[in-house]
């Protein structure tokens, strides 16, 4: 088996009292699509920031982000800096604000590329290539476009253009079609889809939506107040479900409810105040399986090769 | 900075510029600063007389076909002096907002994208700068340095120098976590680039028309100030001490202090109305693309 392009090894984050992050561990092989499933205030963000290594500042790290070997975290800002872009890039949830509204979009696809000694015109060149190749109609024109004078959709084009201009082994994307209708959605699904067969590296895709991660996705990691509680194959994780947590979010998927229900399931209880986290499971406040033991760390069973739950309940 | 003008192609800025032309204020004060522009540059030709030549024969005249705005108590001719004192306003006005500006800009973004504690010693500087009452603290440097064109521009720059530098921090420092430049960080691009590249050409736009708006400001400052002597001092032509030439002699030849006054409310207007147009032609959310 090969290394892993990606490793990510008892990944902590905490902003001030906030842990945000506690103890994530996961990894992406050259190839593999991975999604990160969970609700909104499970650390997605933070995770994603950490990929690229620019955590917000101020925030505590401790743990390992290699990518082809670096370790990202523990390497100097300048080398972290030159890994960014060209080991690792990222596509932003809202393309609107991802890109500079001052610059046209092709001086910004050429600005992009900074890295390289190339003249002007090959940088150009590039650029126009790319936002081809993701289906952007007429890339001439949209080269001297402001991001403004694009529709949202060809806007999250240029901003997958954007992210594969230097073609990085690692592609993080965070919430790539939130920020989308439907349409549009489908639409970049099918490219991503599309691209995830040229693209050499491994994408990791960072979303609340578990029909994009059922889309694209080979691998799934389900993130609960900043920790990893399952992991395994789509498959694993749509069919065989292991951990309460994971039940509930995929009862809850509005693709799952049975029509003329009337109303969604929701899981009942809060996520935990992550300034105080539990010490065992932090999802046993919320779980119908929970017991005494559940006060303690959880131990991670294995159900197979690729599947693992954080979970006393599930016992294989 | 070159990346300012790359940043404006072509059609966005000729656009902006169409834009200018169509808002009629914008227009009129885009004409009015041109033909202020024009006789500062040209003075030596436009002048009809040497401004600093006297011919007491001929003092206190009358607007005439030889004198067009008549000529003042040593019979200099009022309409070269004040062609030449547009060079003076301008050339005060331009140098000192332009060096004002400059540094305001590199003090803003430094403070906006540096570390906490740059940031907080340049603006505990920066407000004890602007706490300074204008004139009171005009008069001390000038009674210091003496009187001059250069201490003018001094202490218009000192003066000056903290709204700019407070206008490029707070924009700075709302930009620098934009998404944008988040993006641009994620493809490895380090603060200089950020600076140089995407904040900068985001912020000097407000600036510029905020500059364009001081312009009258100044002029009105070093007009004011050569009216007390303490300006650009006589016998060289300036607006202020032409008024004050015309206020010691209102009552014998009023005419000279409506022709000081006359260029002083004309470019007064004229840069206000432009810096106005700017402000509204410069936005490039209001454009509409090329289709």
């Amino acid at each position: 088996m090969t290394e892993p392009l990606l490793q990510v090894r008892d990944l902590r984050v905490a902003y001030g009292p906030v842990q945000a992050l506690r103890g994530a561990s996961l990894n992406a092989r050259a190839g593999e699509v991975v999604g990160i499933v969970g609700e909104s205030g499970c650390g997605k963000s933070t995770l994603a920031a950490a990929l690229i290594g620019l955590p917000a500042p101020g925030a505590t790290v401790s743990g390992e982000v290699r990518i082809g070997g670096d370790d990202l975290l523990a390497l100097p800002e300048p080398a972290r800096r030159r890994l960014r872009g060209e080991r690792v890039a990222m596509i932003f949830q809202d393309p609107m604000t991802a890109f500079n509204p001052v610059l046209t979009l092709g001086d910004q696809l050429i600005d992009f590329q900074h890295r390289l000694a190339e003249p002007r015109a090959a940088k150009r060149g590039r650029a126009r290539a790319m936002l081809a190749r993701v289906g952007l109609p007429d890339p001439d024109l949209a080269l001297h476009r402001y991001v403004h004078e694009l529709s949202g959709g060809m806007r999250q084009r240029a901003a997958i253009a954007a992210a594969l201009l230097m073609r990085p082994p690692l592609l993080v994307a965070d919430e790539p079609t939130t920020a989308l209708d439907v349409t549009m959605e489908a639409q970049i699904l099918h490219l991503l889809r599309e691209l995830r067969g040229e693209h050499q590296g491994a994408i990791v895709i960072i979303t609340h939506h578990l029909g994009v991660v059922g889309e694209l996705c080979d691998r799934v990691y389900v993130m609960y107040a900043g920790e990893v509680v399952e992991e395994g194959t789509v498959e694993e994780i749509y069919h065989t479900p292991r951990h309460p947590y994971t039940r509930a979010l995929i009862a809850c998927d509005p693709a799952h409810v049975a029509q003329g229900q009337g109303h969604l399931p929701t899981i009942p209880g809060r996520v935990p105040d992550l300034a105080a986290p539990p010490a065992g499971c932090a999802f046993a406040a919320r779980c119908p399986l929970a017991s005494a033991r559940c006060a303690t760390p959880p131990p991670r069973h294995r159900f197979g090769p690729t599947q693992v739950a954080a979970c006393y309940a599930v016992a294989p | 900075m070159s990346s300012v003008a790359e940043a404006l192609p072509a059609s966005r800025r000729s656009g902006a510029l169409h834009r200018l032309m169509r808002d009629r204020m914008g227009a009129m004060g885009a004409v009015l600063v041109a033909a202020f522009v024009a006789m500062a540059l040209f003075a030596p030709w436009l002048a009809p007389y040497d401004p600093l030549k006297l011919d007491v024969m001929h003092k206190l005249m009358p607007p005439s076909l030889a004198h067009w705005a008549g000529t003042d108590q040593l019979g200099r001719d009022t309409l070269s002096r004040l062609i030449w004192g547009a060079r003076t306003a301008l050339g005060v006005a331009v140098s000192s907002i332009g060096l004002a500006g400059a540094i305001g800009i590199a003090l803003g973004l430094v403070a906006g994208y540096g570390p906490r504690w740059l940031d907080m010693a340049l603006v505990l500087v920066l407000d004890s700068l602007s706490s300074l009452p204008m004139i009171m603290f005009a008069l001390a440097v000038i009674t210091v340095l003496g009187p001059g064109k250069g201490t003018l521009i001094l202490v218009i720059v000192l003066v000056s120098i903290p709204g700019y530098a407070r206008l490029i921090r707070a924009q700075t420092l709302t930009l620098k976590n934009a998404d944008f430049v988040q993006a641009e960080r994620t493809m490895g691009a380090g603060p200089g680039r950020i600076l140089a590249r995407h904040i900068l050409p985001n912020v000097v736009g407000p600036l510029v028309i905020v500059l364009s708006m001081d312009v009258p400001v100044v002029i009105m400052l070093e007009a004011g100030l050569s009216y007390l002597n303490l300006g650009v001092k006589p016998p060289e032509p300036s607006w202020g001490n032409i008024l004050y030439d015309g206020y010691t002699s209102l009552r014998s030849q009023p005419a000279l202090v409506i022709a000081a006054g006359v260029p002083l409310v004309l470019s007064t207007i004229g840069f206000t109305f432009l810096g106005e147009g700017l402000r509204d032609a410069l936005d490039p959310r209001l454009k509409v693309g090329p289709r």
